[in-house]
This record gives structure tokens, C-alpha cells and sequence, in this order.
């Protein structure tokens, strides 16, 4: 049988434009000032030797077979995204080729196209026409798309009178009545309640059934290995593993990841943080603790005046579920952050089950165009089940100890 | 079971003209953003659908006024409100296409930059609104007319072949200035200070007797040249300049393919620097 999807040796460049330094006297502004247009120029005709390029691809080959559910998981950066809007057209591969069967549809965001002015109606008729279905097909759908949107009484107010879920809902439930060979998604269940995601992860599901191929991009691990029989892990541009859902997950969930409970930025790869530990309460390193014993994570941070940034500490089982994400800010609040600091995050004891976790520092940098760059790294983290008054099968990803109270 | 199509995606090939089977494919798509324009439009306004009526009539009155009382500018023997409009509407289609179009793609950019279809279509849509305008404003100007006691005369079939011309060329340079606009941003400002200087060089205000004989020439130079001038002669049923006409043609079929034929070779970086 045909493939669904081929991708030979595919890449991708961009071209990173660099700020000039402006000067700083009136002399260097003048100058400065007259030599802008010409530089601008250069800049957007993309010459000038002050121009850094990156593969954002890199060789990139796979086959992918009709009404295969394939994920594609990977950090910031690595690739997914651009992956995505090259199969979907919507930019054009450096090198390689892809060829593919049949009616493409992507869904690269809920709501593109949505327009606030117009009534629900209007809208799935304007979106669905953007997303590639005709007229015919969206009146055949109308029914169902309302029904699962649950917009019925509100078709025909303005889309901006909408509550944000009933916005996401109905974007969602058009996307969703798509009926394409292969349909592309890129992170859109991160939208919505969660009763919504599940409603929303049931269509994805019934729509693999029906012999459709799926790529699915999420940093929803759960997601991903409920819906996939395939996944696709990319790291830095290029695929760093292609197999088994259990597998891939394991492998991106162990990246950067040292068996250590010390991680010390050894190659000066990371600009802020500098070093990341496990340890007791009294100090001392380790990944392995009671279920009775308090876990601290230490973060050593350095050059942390310059930008805005935030640190954090996550908290992921190894099935890919994030417990917890922990900001400074939500204890110290907004403060004026030292040049070099070390924080301390407390995760209180009798909290976690038994079992493996991966315990994330992160540290979010938003540039002044506000843009989010992440330096993340992964540890080990181990509760032991001795002495855990908890039985192994309760159900639940956390097993704390709550408070419980008498009253005769 | 039928045979599906397989599509291939390529690095940015050389030189190519439009897809106009794959356009047809997406042909409800122009008339879904068409539709959208129109109806945006003039929601939550109180006069709604008369701006499109009073704007072209607030224009009448102060060039009547104007050129036509003040500094008595000929008008080829017709009342200067009738002459006036009769150029200005068709201007007017232009003007608005040419910015409209110009700037549609920028103004698209989430779409562009979130799903894929024929680029061409949000220039070409954008035209579709002006259109409508026309549309009333020839309504208008019969009605203008006949207020004036004017006939109407079987000139007035030539007008499609015009309007043709006129469409033709707001297409090549919107979708032209489109394209240009999403790498250079100065294009912005460039499109309306172009809009106004060309709009005193073509025969709008004036008519082309007005020129000093010896510099008849220069005007057949501008492309709108023709475009303006037949529109105005189908409705007031002048004589049409045949070789004006054709050298305008000639200006426009260049001046569209030239766009065309930019506008595909840079579509496909859209994405990526929008």
C-alpha cells in the first residue's frame, strides 16, 4: 500500500538577525542613524555578514503509513514546530522532499481565521472554508459541530461575546468535523477544561479508528502515549529516536538527566543556571528519601540582573504526567533578584508515592520582545517504598497525608 | 476507491506563474473572505451600509466646490459634479483596491503564519470589497445623472471591458505590493503617498483637454490612463481613445504578469518573515 507520508533528508534553515550595537555619543547616533536604511536593507534581503544561521532541521527522514497515529515530542526548540508547518505548507523546506496521499488538513491553532465581529455561525462557515472543507460538508456538519462545541444558544451572538471556553470549544469542534486523509496537530489540547481535553482526545481517538492518519505534536505525555502507536522524538533538529510510544517517552524524559542528584553546568552550556541538586534537609546530596522525609531542590543561578526571568521547579512522573510546577514568585514574591543567588524549594514530605519521579529546574528568560527562552534540567528523584504507611496500589498520582478529624 | 492525489513538497523552485487549477480548488475560500470584509464592515455602526453613499457624495460636493466653482477647471461640457464623479468612482475602485490589497497580507499575517492555502487569495479578496463599493457608486452616479438631466447612451456597454482593465491592474499592483510589503514594511507608507500623488497625474479632476496638447503624451504613459478615461466615456458616452487604450492594455498585462510572477516567487517565504 502507498505511504501516507514520505519525508527524505528534510531541512530547514533560518537566518538569526543580529542588533548592531547603536552608539552611544551624537556623533555615532548621527552616523548611526544615516547608516540604518542601508543596514535594514541588507538585514531583510537577508546578506550582511552579520547574519547567524541555524538549522532549526536537520536531515529529517520518515515514512509514515495510512492511519498511523504518530506523535511527535521534543523540548522548545527542537524542531516540532517548524516540522509541522513544513508538512502543512505553510513554510518551505531549505533541502529534502515530502510527498503525500490524499487531503491534508492542519491544525495549527484553535481558532485561526476566527473572526470576533462575526456570530458563531459565521465563524464555522469562515473557519471551516480556511481549514480546507466546502460549503456542502460544513452544512452536512453544522449539527454535529454545535453539539459538541455545546454553543447551540449562542450561534448567532458574536463570537466576542463568547466566555474564552466556549471559544475554544467551538474553534476545537470545527477542527475536529474535518474529515482530511491526514490530519496534523500541533499542542491544540492544551486548550479548554479538562473535561473538554478528554471530550476532545475521544474525537482524536475515534478519528485514528476510521483509518485516518494523525501526527500529533504535544507536550502532553499521557496524551501522546494513549493516542500514539508511534512517536517521533526530536532533539535539536534531528530525530533522536523513532519507535515505541514507551520508549521515545522514557528517552526525552531522560535527556540532560544525570543519575547524580548534582548537576553542575560543567561546559558552560546554560547562562543562568549554574548548578541543580537533590538533597535532605541538612544538606547533604541524594536522590533517594522516605515518603516521611522532606525533599529540597537546590538551584545555583548566576547573571540573573539582566533580563526578566523566573525560576521554577517541576515535578513529572515517569508516565509523563506533571505534578506540580513550583515558581519563586508564587512564595517570595516579585522581587529584585541578585547578581548570584542560590534558592532553596522545599517539597514537603508525606506528599509523594513510592516511585520514580523526574524532578525539573527551570529557569524562563523573557526577552524585551517577549519571547520565552527556557534553560531546563531534568533530575532523578526516588521515594522509597519503606516505611510508607501508604499501600503501593493506591490509586492517585500523589498520596498525601491529609488531615482528618473526629467528631463524636 | 478513488485515487488519491500525492502532493509534493519541494525547496522554493524558480519562476513560476500562479496556480490557477489549485486557485479554482479554493475558489470558496475568495468569496468566504470576501464575505467576511463585507460583513465586518459595518458592524456596530449607526449608519451602516450610507457610508458607502456619503463618502463618495462628501467627495463630490468639495471638489465641486473646489475645482469646479472655484478654480474652474473644464469639464467637457458635462456638469463638473457628473464629469468629476464619473472619473472619481472608478478612481476611487482603484485607490482602495490597491491599499487594501497592499496591505492585506501584513494584516493577515496569523493566517498566513497557521494554515496553508493559495496566498493569493487574501490580495485578490480584499479587491472583492472595493468592488461593492463601485457598485453602489455607479448607482449613485446614474442617479447623479439623471439628476442632471444626462443620458445615458449605448456606451455604456463598453463598461465591463474597463472595468476589466481597471481590475486587472489593482490585482497585478495590489498583489504586487502585497508581496513587497511583508519583507518591507515601508511599503505601508509608500502605497498611500503613492496613491495620492498618482491620483493628481491621471485625468481624474481634469479632463485630458485640460493638458497643453504637446504634453498629451505623458499621460499615456500611466496605465489608469485608459481605465479612468473609458469608464467615464461609457457613462457619459464619449468617443473612446482607442490607442490610449492600448497602450494602458499593454502597461497592464505587463504590470500583472510582473506581479503574478513576484508574488509566487516570494509567497512561499511568507511564513517565515511575517
Amino acid at each position: 500500500m502507498k505511504k501516507a507520508i514520505t519525508v527524505r533528508g528534510l531541512a530547514k534553515q533560518y537566518q538569526l538577525g543580529q542588533q548592531r550595537e547603536s552608539g552611544s555619543s551624537f556623533r555615532e547616533m548621527v552616523l548611526s542613524a544615516l547608516r540604518k536604511p542601508l543596514d535594514n536593507l541588507k538585514r531583510l534581503r537577508g546578506e550582511g555578514n552579520e547574519l547567524k544561521s541555524f538549522w532549526a532541521l536537520n536531515d529529517i527522514s520518515f515514512d509514515v503509513e495510512p492511519g498511523e497515529v504518530v506523535g511527535v515530542i521534543g523540548r522548545n526548540g527542537a524542531g516540532k514546530s517548524t516540522l509541522l508547518k513544513i508538512l502543512s505548507r505553510i513554510t518551505s523546506p531549505t533541502k529534502g522532499e515530502i510527498n503525500y496521499t490524499g487531503r491534508m488538513a492542519s491544525l495549527l491553532e484553535v481558532g485561526t481565521g476566527f473572526h470576533p465581529e462575526l456570530s458563531g455561525r459565521e465563524n464555522i462557515f469562515l473557519n471551516g472554508s480556511i481549514l480546507g472543507m466546502n460549503r456542502t460538508e460544513i452544512e452536512q456538519q453544522l449539527d454535529d459541530i454545535v453539539k459538541f462545541a455545546e454553543v447551540a444558544d449562542f450561534l448567532d451572538t458574536p463570537v466576542k461575546r463568547y466566555s474564552s471556553g466556549m471559544y475554544v470549544r467551538l474553534a476545537f469542534s470545527v477542527a475536529a468535523h474535518l474529515n482530511p486523509d491526514i490530519l496534523i496537530i500541533d499542542e491544540v489540547l492544551a486548550v479548554g477544561d479538562q473535561a473538554f481535553q478528554q471530550k476532545c482526545l475521544g474525537k482524536l481517538r475515534d478519528t485514528a479508528k476510521t483509518g485516518r492518519t494523525v501526527l500529533f505534536v504535544s507536550h502532553n505525555m499521557t496524551a501522546v502515549k494513549s493516542l500514539c502507536s508511534r512517536i517521533i522524538y526530536l532533539k535539536d533538529g534531528e530525530i533522536a529516536y523513532d519507535g515505541s510510544p514507551e520508549e521515545a517517552i522514557s528517552k526525552y524524559l531522560s535527556v540532560d538527566k544525570c543519575d547524580d542528584a548534582t548537576w553542575v553546568d560543567e561546559n558552560n552550556k546554560h547562562t543562568y543556571l549554574k548548578r541543580v541538586g537533590i538533597e535532605s534537609t541538612d544538606s547533604s546530596p541524594g536522590n533517594t528519601y522516605q515518603y516521611s522525609e522532606s525533599v529540597v531542590v537546590r538551584l545555583d543561578l548566576e547573571s540573573m540582573r539582566t533580563l526578566q526571568f523566573s525560576p521554577a521547579v517541576r515535578l513529572t512522573d515517569v508516565f509523563g504526567n506533571i505534578l506540580l510546577t513550583s515558581w519563586d514568585e508564587d512564595y517570595l514574591g516579585v522581587r529584585q533578584k541578585n547578581e548570584t543567588e542560590t534558592l532553596r524549594c522545599t517539597i514537603p514530605p508525606q506528599l509523594l508515592k513510592p516511585g520514580n519521579y523526574i524532578v525539573t529546574a527551570l529557569v524562563h528568560v523573557s526577552d524585551k520582545d517577549g519571547k520565552v527562552n527556557a534553560e531546563e534540567v531534568n533530575l532523578d528523584l526516588l521515594i522509597s517504598p519503606e516505611h510508607c504507611p501508604i499501600p503501593a496500589g493506591r490509586l492517585g498520582l500523589l498520596s498525601p497525608t491529609l488531615q482528618w478529624q473526629i467528631d463524636v | 476507491m478513488t485515487i488519491k492525489k500525492v502532493t509534493t513538497v519541494r525547496p522554493n523552485s524558480n519562476w513560476s506563474f500562479i496556480d490557477t487549477k489549485e486557485l479554482f480548488e479554493y475558489r470558496e475560500l475568495v468569496w468566504v473572505m470576501m464575505l467576511r470584509d463585507l460583513k465586518v464592515r459595518y458592524k456596530q455602526t449607526v449608519m451602516g451600509v450610507a457610508w458607502a453613499v456619503l463618502q463618495p457624495l462628501t467627495m463630490i460636493a468639495i471638489f465641486s466646490i473646489i475645482f469646479g466653482k472655484l478654480a474652474k477647471i473644464p469639464s467637457d461640457g458635462y456638469p463638473y459634479p457628473v464629469f468629476v464623479f464619473s472619473g472619481l468612482l472608478a478612481w476611487n475602485f482603484f485607490s482602495t483596491s490597491v491599499s487594501s490589497s497592499g496591505l492585506s497580507l501584513v494584516n493577515a499575517s496569523n493566517l498566513v503564519s497557521k494554515v496553508y492555502f493559495p496566498r493569493i487569495i487574501v490580495p485578490i479578496a480584499s479587491i472583492g470589497v472595493s468592488m461593492v463599493d463601485f457598485l453602489i457608486s455607479a448607482v449613485l452616479l446614474v442617479l447623479l445623472m439623471l439628476f442632471y438631466s444626462q443620458s445615458i447612451s449605448w456606451s455604456i456597454l463598453y463598461l465591463p471591458f474597463f472595468l476589466a482593465g481597471l481590475i486587472f491592474l489593482s490585482m497585478g499592483l495590489g498583489s504586487w505590493l502585497s508581496a513587497v510589503t511583508v519583507t518591507y514594511r515601508d511599503f505601508r507608507y509608500v502605497i498611500a503617498y503613492l496613491m495620492q500623488i498618482w491620483m493628481y497625474i491621471t485625468p481624474v479632476l481634469y479632463p485630458v483637454s485640460f493638458v497643453p496638447e504637446k504634453w498629451q503624451w505623458i499621460l499615456y504613459l500611466n496605465p489608469m490612463y485608459a481605465w479612468i478615461n473609458g469608464i467615464r466615456a461609457s457613462f457619459l458616452g464619449q468617443p473612446i481613445d482607442v490607442f490610449g487604450t492600448i497602450i494602458s492594455l499593454a502597461l497592464t498585462i505587463v504590470i500583472f504578469i510582473v506581479g503574478m510572477l513576484y508574488f509566487e516567487k516570494t509567497q512561499r517565504r511568507f511564513a517565515d518573515i511575517i
